[in-house]
């Protein structure tokens, strides 16, 4: 095992496109964990770009079952090295998209977090359903435009706001919940290793700007996800045990427009007639974060 | 054969659940995930209580939220190396159906009892087989019991076969619902001792852990995945003499014997032969006894492995009968039959065996069948043999003309 062992668990050559923001998530998360865990990877682009067999570009034991179950296999695993009296350290880890995890496998996640069982499991949200070619998800923001909610002569886009997950891995009792962006790396990896070293369920939301689907240069996506925390679209906390402990503060938080014009999904908003109007929503939701979680202060 | 007499002294009146817990607690396993349902749940509720009483050491037991991740809580476990076991029936069963594929896809020797129940709709709990039927492509292999002490023991023999390094497949043992799984009868508990003695201990090959790290459940393109589904069917293959040589190593151990693939009752001289797996041979048996007593000479051949589907064995059991009739609780609507029917004629069809053979949908959503039923079914199969013509190739048995 060489020095630089904890930078090769996901190795390059892959299928991922460039810029792709799921393999820079899932290299953090190894980065924090280390050698010493399994990983669960329910279905998405992860898991399709990393293991065509039979090739893997994992240096950690992996699994893929199906699209919604990744929160009761990684129980099992966890149940299994109890019973099997191999669990040491070896921590348990599921990484899945925003469809896997919000949508389809909310139940399976559900079950394992109201169990509580010792496993940490990363979300890793690029806002649609990237790997089937961009269909809206519940973590798609309000008025982007994907394939199944296309902005239209009649249409802005998508129509609801995201759905607050990380809330409800809270209300589920986690001892651990946090939000990160692949744009800030290193409170990335803190916060990955704050929760897998937390024993219990632990849960963290990560934004993941997807070149491909967003409609961005694939150079630019640290500079989007940064754009979204510093617009205050996507705020940075930590909740322990229920209680907001920490917040990234933005201290001069940028307007959404700066955000919505870097990417083609919402171009419509700035051509369509009341586009300028429904682009205040949008930053009435970035307002609303600012006062919720104080994130100018 | 079911109990060696000189066993009887060891032999208890428990619920037909209790005796298949009892069974799975003995095979020691690592892991249980289970969700409740009718009429599985007597199984679950023993196990429940063997967990709260210590009785099943290092174990595990994961109260999931649903079926469905009762299964894929499995799957994670048996990739882990873990022996796990689950019950299930009907509705339960189908929403595991996605997870069935990809837990055989993947090779893990997962051993599930499915307490066979109708499916809906209407909505019913009582005994039919359709449940496991519906999942007979799934790439698991299927067993059925036909009775209590036969469904516990087949608990150990499912994991002795699905464990061998040349099947690696997952296991239904079929029980029916209530007639099966809610009857109290005398049955032998195996004890710890013979049940460490007949099975030993589950040591995968491969399996996830940081010192060796292993990819599961990869993509396979269209460059590979056919090897994956041959390498699924060479398992069943191999399988064929595994579930026989399990029966016969059962037999050593315990002095009990159910048969291998098949089991013939009356069966080396008989003119008519039924075909028929589950509890259903309880009766059939008993309707023979009455031929029998008048030298008629009737038999039965009992199915024990559907899948992988015994055609050699069932060839060569059924070569001597002039007529043959199939009896079973399924229909696969749209086939007019029930697939066991189905798949016994097409077995044969290219062989020289030309024996007329007719099959009876029976006890849809467990509706009785009786002695008078089955008798009714004989004198027609009789008929044929006879006359070696088929007036009606399969029916329902007993439809209400007034509920049409």
């Amino acid at each position: 095992m060489s020095d630089n062992q904890p930078f090769n668990l996901l190795t390059p050559g892959h299928n991922g496109c460039a810029g792709c923001c799921d393999s820079l998530a899932a290299k953090y998360v190894l980065m924090a964990v280390g050698p010493d865990c399994i990983v669960v990877n329910p279905t998405g682009c992860l898991e399709v770009m990393t293991t065509p067999f039979p090739r893997s570009a994992w240096n950690v034991p992996w699994i893929h079952s199906l699209f919604e179950n990744g929160g009761a296999v990684a129980a099992g695993i966890e149940a299994a090295l109890k019973s099997l009296g191999r669990r040491g350290n070896t921590k348990v880890i599921g990484i899945g998209g925003d469809g896997s995890t919000m949508d389809i496998g909310i139940g399976a996640l559900s079950g394992a977090f109201e169990r509580n069982h010792d496993i940490l499991y990363v979300c890793i949200d690029n806002e649609a359903y990237m790997n089937t070619g961009v269909q809206r998800s519940s973590g798609t923001p309000l008025y982007a435009s994907t394939s199944t909610s296309p902005a239209g002569s009649v249409s802005y886009g998508n129509n609801t706001n995201k759905k607050d997950m990380p809330a409800i891995m809270v209300a589920h009792g986690s001892p651990y919940v946090a939000t990160t962006s692949i744009g800030y790396a290193n409170d990335m990896i803190k916060k990955v290793k704050k929760a897998a070293d937390v024993v219990g369920s632990t849960y963290i939301h990560t934004h993941a700007p997807c070149p491909t689907g967003w409609g961005f240069d694939s150079s630019k996506t640290i500079e989007i996800a940064k754009l979204a925390v510093d617009c205050c679209l996507w705020p940075l906390y930590e909740i322990e045990n229920g209680e907001v402990t920490a917040v990234r503060k933005v201290k001069n938080p940028k307007p959404v427009e700066e955000y919505l014009k870097a990417q083609s999904r919402f171009k419509h908003l700035f051509k369509m007639e009341g586009g300028d109007k429904e682009i205040e929503k949008i930053q009435q939701y970035a307002d609303k974060n600012i006062a919720k979680y104080g994130l100018d202060k | 054969m079911a109990v060696n007499p000189n066993d009887k002294h060891k032999m208890t009146v428990v619920e037909g659940s209790y005796a298949t817990a009892h069974a799975a607690k003995v095979s020691r396993p690592h892991v249980i995930s289970a969700y409740p349902i009718t009429p599985q749940t007597h199984i679950v509720e023993d196990l429940s209580q063997f967990m709260a009483d210590g009785e099943i050491p290092g174990c595990e037991y994961i109260n999931v939220e649903s079926e469905f991740s009762a299964i894929s809580a499995l799957i994670g476990a048996a990739a882990t190396g873990a022996r796990t076991y689950s019950a299930t029936t009907s509705q339960g069963l189908f929403l595991m159906h996605e997870a069935l594929l990809n837990a055989s896809g993947m090779r893990l020797p997962i051993v599930m009892t499915v307490v066979n129940r109708a499916a809906g709709a209407p909505i019913n709990i009582w005994n039919d087989q359709q449940d496991s039927i519906a999942q007979r492509d799934t790439g698991w292999i299927q067993l059925y019991a036909e009775d209590t002490q036969e469904a516990a023991d087949m608990v150990l023999q499912a994991f002795k076969i699905a464990e061998d390094k040349n099947v690696l497949l997952p296991i239904m043992v079929c029980m029916d619902g209530f007639v099966l799984s809610h009857v109290y009868e005398p049955v032998v508990l195996l004890d710890r001792k013979e049940a460490d003695e007949y099975l030993p201990p589950f040591k995968p090959d491969v399996y996830l852990d940081p010192k060796n790290p292993l990819s599961f459940g990869t993509l396979g393109d269209p460059s590979v995945y056919t090897e994956f589904r041959y390498k699924q069917e060479q398992a069943m293959r191999n399988a064929l003499p595994l579930i026989e040589k399990a029966a016969d190593d059962f037999k050593k151990v315990t002095g009990r014997y159910y048969g291998g693939l098949v089991e013939g009752y009356e069966l080396d001289d008989a003119d008519v032969v039924i075909v028929s797996f589950g509890s259903i041979l309880g009766t059939i048996k008993d309707v023979i006894d009455e031929y029998r007593a008048s030298g008629e000479k009737i038999g039965v051949l009992k199915v024990r492995a559907f899948r992988p589907f015994p055609t050699e064995a069932i060839a060569n059991a059924l070569k001597n009968a002039k007529a043959v009739v199939v009896i079973e609780k399924d229909i696969s609507i749209g086939r007019n039959e029930g697939a066991l029917f189905t798949e016994i004629k097409a077995g044969l069809y290219n062989t020289p065996m030309r024996t007329p053979m007719v099959g009876y949908m029976v006890g849809h959503g467990g509706r009785d069948i009786r002695p008078m039923h089955i008798k009714k079914i004989i004198e027609a199969t009789k008929k044929v043999a006879e006359t070696g013509k088929i007036e009606i190739e399969s029916q329902f048995n007993d439809v209400k003309e007034e509920l049409l």
